[in-house]
């Protein structure tokens, strides 16, 4: 430990005492992020211990960045300061749950699986089934911006976020929205902390709006020789009365690795109807579900039996007239393999390569087929494996997976980052780094920067108005010009 | 100095786009909200750059900007609390481009909510905000407001359909937020500005989300002889896990009124009617329209009726869309407050309510969107009475403030404006308060953009803007 470390450690310590600075397992390289390792982890037990810590952090010109499980601090840049981990985790209740409202008001800590565990005793849920799942905190994956494959049926968390409670850069205890469903009141200061890295400020407590659980939920798979054809049945889909809860077509280098890999996430159980004693350590390999030939389309649905066979019985049709190699119908045990693979694909990616890089490109449906028609001719010429997960929603899911050391593939990557920001622009779309080996991240992150964009002064302002001398997380999210 | 803005300003677009005599400015004093504030002229822009030029001037001459669209407004967001220049969007009516297969299209703010719905049914798509005033209020303002409707218990209400905007900032500067899909990329601007009721910015273009008409509607009315009988019904078919795509209750005195009127077949003697409507595939309205039949009845329902055809659903709608004007045949003036409670406390909020009518010696009529507990309480009285106004306005205070004590909000979706600006603080503290206006003046430093809104006088600019506009127009050259 240097001198700046025990030095803020020990103030640190001063402040809110020494069990919560230094957790058992307090170990500064698992707070680590791309290499970047805190001086000091603090571990607040109330959001007025933290907001103590950031009236320190202000006042000693330290800077913090708030973590949960970790899962998700690969997006985003290399701190180029970081001076204290706020670990959140201690903050981990439900604050609120009226089942009747089907809303629910909760601690930035807790995981979204005990949250969903409480929820499903009243049958509900929050549609947030997303990598990691079973570890991650709903603090940290709302300020990831993360999605999920529901996102077709549910939206983003910003389609169903009522409200906040947060600590700006001054350490003040801030709120905005509340808890109910309908709300104009103030601004949504609440909707600019998604996806926000922890750059404006430390999510203490989060509302949400919660869902009932669907009935019976079933999946289809269908095979197709081509992204185009996959594409033009997920349009028809997409197009007709149905309104699948999932909806997605993979390539053949994303079956290939599902059909080879199980992720270690257990099935958050919600949709089996299981109770949440229910852990299955890992998913079955879904055997012959997965083709690593075909382009796929997956999608998700449930209702009572009407339903379920008119759906069945709608995207057979579709996918035939489409032209599917072959088509599967998957019950309630071949479901979730499925499923858990579509919700951990950005785990089960990183796993499978050496020297991942893995992008989200959010582009119009319409625009998909070109871009992954530019995306698979540059990496078959450059002989990088390359996986796709493209939502009817809209996001991309572009993974860059060389087989060798990150130097030995620099080039390519770099190559597919300008062809990916280069569609980003044409489409007025929005692309992203999810993570990338840190010895080429920052050459990435500069290159997807290098968008111009006419609100760049006002987010900068805005990142002023809510964190005045930057104590959060300077330079996750953009690189500061003021 | 008006004088020489209003002639910079007729230059640089033309007489016809600009009114400063004291009788066309009669027109733009008002809203749908009870009070007035008149602006010393309204422009009428046709593109965003003419919109940049003319807040540039504005700023020149340091004159305050208020925006309108149709003026339906009920909390005074429209108003020109302060004076100065109002920019009315009314020429900016176009719809510049639709996407039937993205199911997108970019519109101006001065477009009708109808009409866009309109210009793209024939494509089986519609624009899913719909708040009672569809057929005059413009888009704008529905951003602006973050309107909600009937039909956003299950479809979200303005903001969860609004992907991108273009902006003029207070210094002329035109900005883009968001993108076509909606996903942001830093900070969610668009998220932000939707709602924020002209505080931030002007917005000159939006992106909306256009959504696929349903194979299938299902509409039931059903006649309870309690409110309580009611409430629990909409309680329980939430315990369904039925999500209805319109839950809207009248309680006795309005569905009474409505009666009288236009004869919707509603039993004098009851007590609420709840109207319900469910959407989807047909497999799937079938067996939601039985299972709300059945919850209805378990809640000893009078009578539930379920519409065999479009005729028949707007027979059913009839009552709940003519509700308003049914209780302003029987009063001077009515007050249409909004509050929101979690849903399940329905049945204290309408007995405290009533409480509140008493008090102050109101009959208060209540329809609301049961199903997201946004209440529209009408308070009957005369405006023309100066004391009868106060008194309203103090029963509507009371009312606003219990919902907030039972864990609901100021404002479901009409908005803060000038209306409810003094009670904020019931919601927020000094330190909500301070980061809201520091993003308040991230974008409006000079609090040029609608000032004297959303914030209470002593927290936000409005105060000293207002007094300093007051001085500027009483003096030499205004």
């Amino acid at each position: 430990m240097t001198a700046t470390t025990s030095s803020i450690a020990a103030r640190l310590e001063s402040l809110i005492g020494a069990p919560h600075n230094f957790p058992d397992s307090f170990d500064p390289e698992s707070y680590a992020i791309d290499g970047a390792v805190p001086s000091a982890v603090a571990k607040p037990t109330s959001a007025a211990e933290a907001a103590e810590i950031i009236r320190f952090a202000a006042k000693e010109k330290l800077t913090v960045i708030p973590t949960g499980a970790h899962t998700k601090l690969s997006i985003g840049a290399r701190p180029s300061r970081y001076d204290i981990a706020l670990d959140m985790c201690a903050l981990h209740q439900i604050a609120h749950y009226d089942p009747a409202d089907l809303t629910v008001s909760v601690d930035a800590g807790m995981t979204i699986p005990a949250l969903n565990a409480t929820l499903l005793e009243h049958g509900q849920f929050l549609p947030l089934l997303v990598p990691y799942y079973s570890q991650s905190t709903v603090g940290g994956t709302v300020a990831s911006g993360i999605d999920s494959p529901l996102r077709n049926a549910y939206g983003t968390a910003r389609d169903f976020l009522l409200g906040a409670e947060f600590i700006d850069g001054t350490g003040a205890l801030v709120k905005s929205g509340g808890r109910v469903v309908k709300n104009v009141s103030g601004y949504d200061l609440h909707k600019l902390l998604i996806g926000s890295l922890g750059t404006l400020a430390i999510i203490t407590r989060l509302n949400f709006r919660t869902f009932p659980v669907p009935i019976t939920p079933r999946g289809f798979l269908a095979c197709f020789r081509t992204h185009e054809a996959a594409l033009h049945a997920r349009r028809k889909i997409a197009e007709s009365p149905l309104t699948p809860l999932t909806l997605d077509v993979i390539n053949p280098g994303a079956a290939k690795i599902f059909a080879e890999r199980t992720p270690s996430a257990p099935e958050p159980g919600i949709f089996s109807g299981v109770s949440r004693t229910t852990t299955v350590s890992a998913l079955p390999l879904p055997g012959e579900w997965f083709h690593p030939n075909d382009w796929q389309l997956c999608a998700g649905f449930a209702g009572v039996p009407e339903v379920l066979d008119r759906y069945a019985h709608d995207l057979t049709d579709i996918a035939e007239h489409c032209g599917a190699a072959s088509i599967s119908i998957l019950d309630d045990g071949t479901r979730p393999s499925v499923w858990g693979r579509l919700r951990e694909a950005l785990a089960l990616f990183r796993e499978s390569s050496p020297a991942p890089a893995i992008f989200q490109l959010s582009v119009l449906p319409a625009h998909q087929a070109q871009a992954i028609t530019i995306l698979e001719s540059v990496a078959n010429a450059a002989n990088l494996p390359l996986a796709i997960v493209a939502r009817a929603s809209g996001t991309l899911t572009i993974a860059l997976l060389p087989e060798g050391a990150p130097e030995h593939s620099a080039e390519a990557v770099s190559l597919l980052t300008q062809e990916i920001v280069s569609l980003s622009r044409s489409h007025d779309g929005r692309a992203s780094l999810l993570f990338a080996p840190p010895a080429i991240k920052p050459r990435l992150q500069s290159t997807l920067n290098s968008h111009p964009r006419s609100d760049l002064t006002l987010m900068c302002r805005l990142k002023s108005a809510f964190d005045p001398q930057n104590v959060f997380a300077p330079d996750r999210l953009f690189p500061n010009p003021l | 100095m008006m004088q020489n803005l209003i002639r910079e300003i007729e230059q640089l677009l033309g007489p016809s786009a600009v009114l400063h005599r004291a009788e066309d400015l009669l027109l733009y004093d008002y809203d749908g909200s009870p009070e007035k504030g008149r602006p010393d002229a309204v422009v009428f822009p046709s593109t965003t750059e003419e919109v940049s030029r003319i807040v540039k001037l504005a700023a020149q001459y340091n004159v305050p900007i208020v925006g309108r669209g149709a003026g339906t407004g009920l909390s005074g967001g429209a108003l020109a609390r302060s004076g100065g220049l109002m920019i009315a969007f009314t020429r900016m009516n176009r719809i510049l481009d639709v996407d039937i297969q993205n199911q997108r299209a970019v519109v101006q703010p001065g477009v009708v909510n109808l009409d866009l719905t309109r210009a793209v049914e024939h494509a089986g798509l519609y624009f899913a905000p719909d708040p009672s005033s569809q057929k005059s209020c413009t888009i704008g303002g529905n951003v602006a407001e973050n309107a909600g409707g009937p039909h956003t218990l299950a479809y979200g209400v303005t903001t969860n359909h609004v992907t991108a905007l273009k902006l003029v900032l207070p210094d002329g500067e035109i900005v883009s937020v968001g993108s076509t899909l909606g996903d942001a990329s830093i900070y969610d601007l668009c998220g932000l500005l939707v709602g924020s009721e002209g505080t931030l910015a002007l917005i000159t273009e939006v992106t909306v989300k256009l959504s696929r008409k349903p194979e299938a509607v299902k509409t039931l009315l059903a006649i309870f002889e309690t409110i309580d009988d009611a409430s629990e019904t909409v309680s329980d078919i939430t315990a369904r896990g039925i999500t209805p795509a319109a839950c809207e209750m009248l309680d006795g005195l309005t569905l009474r009124t409505v009666e009288d009127y236009i004869h919707a077949g509603f039993p004098l003697d009851s007590g609420a009617v709840l109207l319900l409507e469910v959407e989807g595939l047909t497999e799937a309205v079938t067996s939601q329209a039985a299972s709300i039949d059945d919850v209805c009845r378990a809640h000893h329902a009078r009578e539930v009726r379920i519409a065999r055809d479009d005729k028949e659903r707007d027979l059913l709608w009839k009552g709940r869309k003519n509700s308003f004007g049914a209780l302003g045949r029987i009063a001077a003036g009515i007050y249409v407050l909004d509050g929101v409670i979690p849903r399940s406390k329905l049945p204290q909020t309408l007995r405290r309510i009533q409480e509140i009518g008493d008090h102050y010696g109101f009959r208060i009529g209540n329809i609301f969107h049961a199903g997201d507990g946004n209440l529209h309480p009408i308070v009957l009285y005369d405006p023309r009475d100066a004391e009868q106004f106060e008194r309203a306005l103090k029963a509507s205070a009371d009312i606003i403030r219990y919902c907030v004590e039972i864990g609901g909000s100021l404002s479901g979706e009409h908005g803060i404006g000038t209306e409810k600006s003094e009670l904020m603080s019931l919601l927020f503290s000094d330190a909500d308060f301070a980061l809201m206006r520091r993003v308040h003046d991230s974008f409006n430093p000079q609090c040029s953009l609608n000032p004297g809104k959303v914030f209470p006088l002593s927290k936000g600019c409005g105060e000293t803007r207002i007094r300093q506009h007051a001085a500027a127009r009483s003096g030499p050259g205004a």
